[in-house]
């Protein structure tokens, strides 16, 4: 692997600075959170680091902390973590079984919330190295290539899918991105955190080169909130969703009083279904209502050469989801 | 990363792998009998090669105090094979992938090929090596022999790891249980369900000890 000097970091505005000041100097500087997937695209040659802030030596930054506005997860918190908190389990069961659902053990015992979110594109392309967008380059190889695993919402001119499992989970809770910069913190709705590539290729979120996830934040759940993550993968473990659904409902009896349904694994955003919500707001949940909020699921959607297939899975996991979320199977 | 030009290699140390393997255990002893001694562990570098970030660490490694001085870049996997020489940890696809690397870090298996060395500073470390007891094996080992787990036994020391950290937490685990543990840890010779059937084994074997108020 190249040299590369390691910071620990003290506080995230620490580790904004450090970032800042290597760049003022003409140096490259990476974050690591649990790091594991930094250090493959270091391996890789596609990151080229010349300084590695480490935010594991920030005090209290993998903290879940309980108010009376809801849960703050520090954005070192990691996966493994998330998945056996006593609190998320049982007020975001979304979020915990979208973390446990995330590669392998190893990974979700280093791996961090905030590095889930913002991680690279697992295109094989990007991977390989070659001269995308994502790696400073001006095409997409999947649109003329290779793109089973590819998008069939939003793509253009780039078509990878977004790989976290927690972000669609993130966005269909309302959770909010709080983020640190070397002068302060700002904070972001999950809902506007992801960059659709037609407003930027190059990048996947808002945050800037100097900026970490501090925390992520949840609001209190409605009276009756009950929630899923489902995800099809090709394979049983270590891998990304084919197809994953986040389905949020306030269920009052068998009426669904309110709902956020946002796929993973289609988009190159965790994509938010507003028809589909409409549909299932203020309706009792049948069969029939699933089936037809899977039919809208679909509409717009875009395949490309190879993957067509998406459409009647997505439309699987949609209709399976929220029934499952109704308590209908 | 085996291949690249600027790492130490096993011909620049003095002591061949086989003649280490005749006195690591004596060196073990001595280091962790003197916590006080200079920094160990370093790799003589050639003269004129560029000087890259170091750093001192203290961690503890398969109960032994240790302080060393590694470069910022050194993987956990690294140091532990190439600079401490404790070459039980396997290396097999060095992108956190396989599970060949697994070692526990506080509690929690890791890829030691995807952590560097210097984030496990003040942290414990147990590699396969810790997990003997006065050179007799531990019995999930024990049960790995018994039940015939390991074939060509390049994952073994990895899903022993796991399973002992899975043990830990879960004393008699169902076989679902290992499997979803195991998980990260990939068998090449797809021996899966032997090594399944070790890990239970071993906490059947260990939840009867228990009740019979037996030793372990
Ligand atoms: S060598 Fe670390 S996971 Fe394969
Ligand atoms: S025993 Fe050969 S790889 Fe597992």
């Amino acid at each position: 692997m190249k040299t590369f000097a390691n910071a620990n970091a003290r506080s995230v505005q620490d580790a904004a600075r450090r970032a800042r000041d290597a760049r003022q100097t003409g140096q490259h500087a990476s974050f690591a959170g649990g790091g594991t997937d930094l250090l493959q695209l270091v391996k890789e040659r596609i990151v080229s680091p010349d300084l590695i802030v480490n935010l594991k030596t920030i005090p209290n930054l993998s903290q879940v902390t309980r108010s009376s506005k809801g849960v703050s997860i520090g954005g070192l918190a990691t996966l493994d973590a998330i998945s056996r908190d006593e609190t998320i389990r049982r007020d975001y069961p979304v979020l915990a079984e979208a973390a446990a659902s995330v590669a392998t053990p190893q990974i979700r015992n280093v791996g961090t919330i905030g590095g889930n979110i913002a991680q690279r594109p697992w295109c094989w392309y990007y991977r390989n190295g070659f001269p995308c967008y994502k790696n400073g380059g001006n095409q997409c190889f999947s649109f003329a290539g290779e793109n089973q695993f590819h998008a069939i919402f939003g793509g253009g001119p780039s078509y990878i899918v977004h790989p976290s499992d927690t972000a669609p989970a993130l966005v269909a809770l309302g959770a909010t991105i709080r983020i640190a910069g070397p002068s302060g913190e700002r904070a972001v709705p999950a809902s506007e955190f992801f960059v659709l590539p037609r407003q930027n290729a190059a990048v996947e979120n808002v945050l800037a080169d100097d900026e970490v996830i501090a925390s992520v934040d949840l609001p209190s759940p409605v009276a009756g909130t009950r929630s899923r993550y489902f995800k099809v993968t090709d394979r049983e473990t270590w891998t990304h969703a084919v197809v994953s659904a986040a389905v949020v409902m306030q269920m009052e009896g068998e009426t669904c009083r309110a709902a956020h349904v946002v796929l993973g694994g289609v988009a190159p955003i965790p994509w938010r279904l507003p028809n589909v919500e409409q549909m299932l707001a203020d309706q009792p949940i049948t069969e029939d209502l699933a089936a037809r909020a899977a039919e809208a699921a679909v509409a717009g959607a875009r395949p490309l050469s190879h993957n067509a297939y998406k459409i009647p899975m997505t439309k699987g996991v949609v209709r399976r989801t929220v029934l499952q979320v109704a308590g209908k199977t | 990363m085996s291949t690249d030009p600027e790492k130490p290699t096993e011909q620049e140390s003095d002591v061949t792998r086989r003649e280490f393997l005749g006195t690591a255990g004596a060196a073990l002893v001595v280091a962790a009998a003197v916590p006080g001694v200079a920094v160990e562990g370093q790799t003589a570098r050639p003269a004129g090669t560029p000087s890259r970030p170091r750093t001192q660490i203290r961690l503890t490694v398969n109960g032994a105090q240790r302080r060393l001085e590694v470069d910022d870049h050194w993987t956990l996997a690294e140091m532990l094979r190439d600079h401490l020489r404790l070459t039980g940890t396997k290396l097999g696809c060095e992108r956190g992938e396989c599970g060949a690397c697994t070692v526990i870090l506080d509690g929690k298996t890791v890829y030691s090929c995807s952590y560097l060395a210097v984030w496990a500073d003040g942290k414990s470390v147990t590699t396969v090596e810790g997990l003997a007891k006065n050179g007799a094996l531990d019995p999930l080992q024990q049960a790995f022999v018994v039940h015939d787990a390991p074939q060509c036994g390049f994952c073994t020391s990895g899903q022993l790891m796991s399973a002992k950290a899975l043990l830990s937490a879960n004393p008699a685990p169902t076989v679902a249980e290992v499997h979803a543990a195991l998980a990260g840890n990939l068998c090449r010779c797809s021996n899966y369900s032997r090594i399944a059937e070790a890990v239970v084994a071993a906490g059947a074997a260990g939840a009867t000890r228990r009740t019979s108020g037996g030793g372990q």
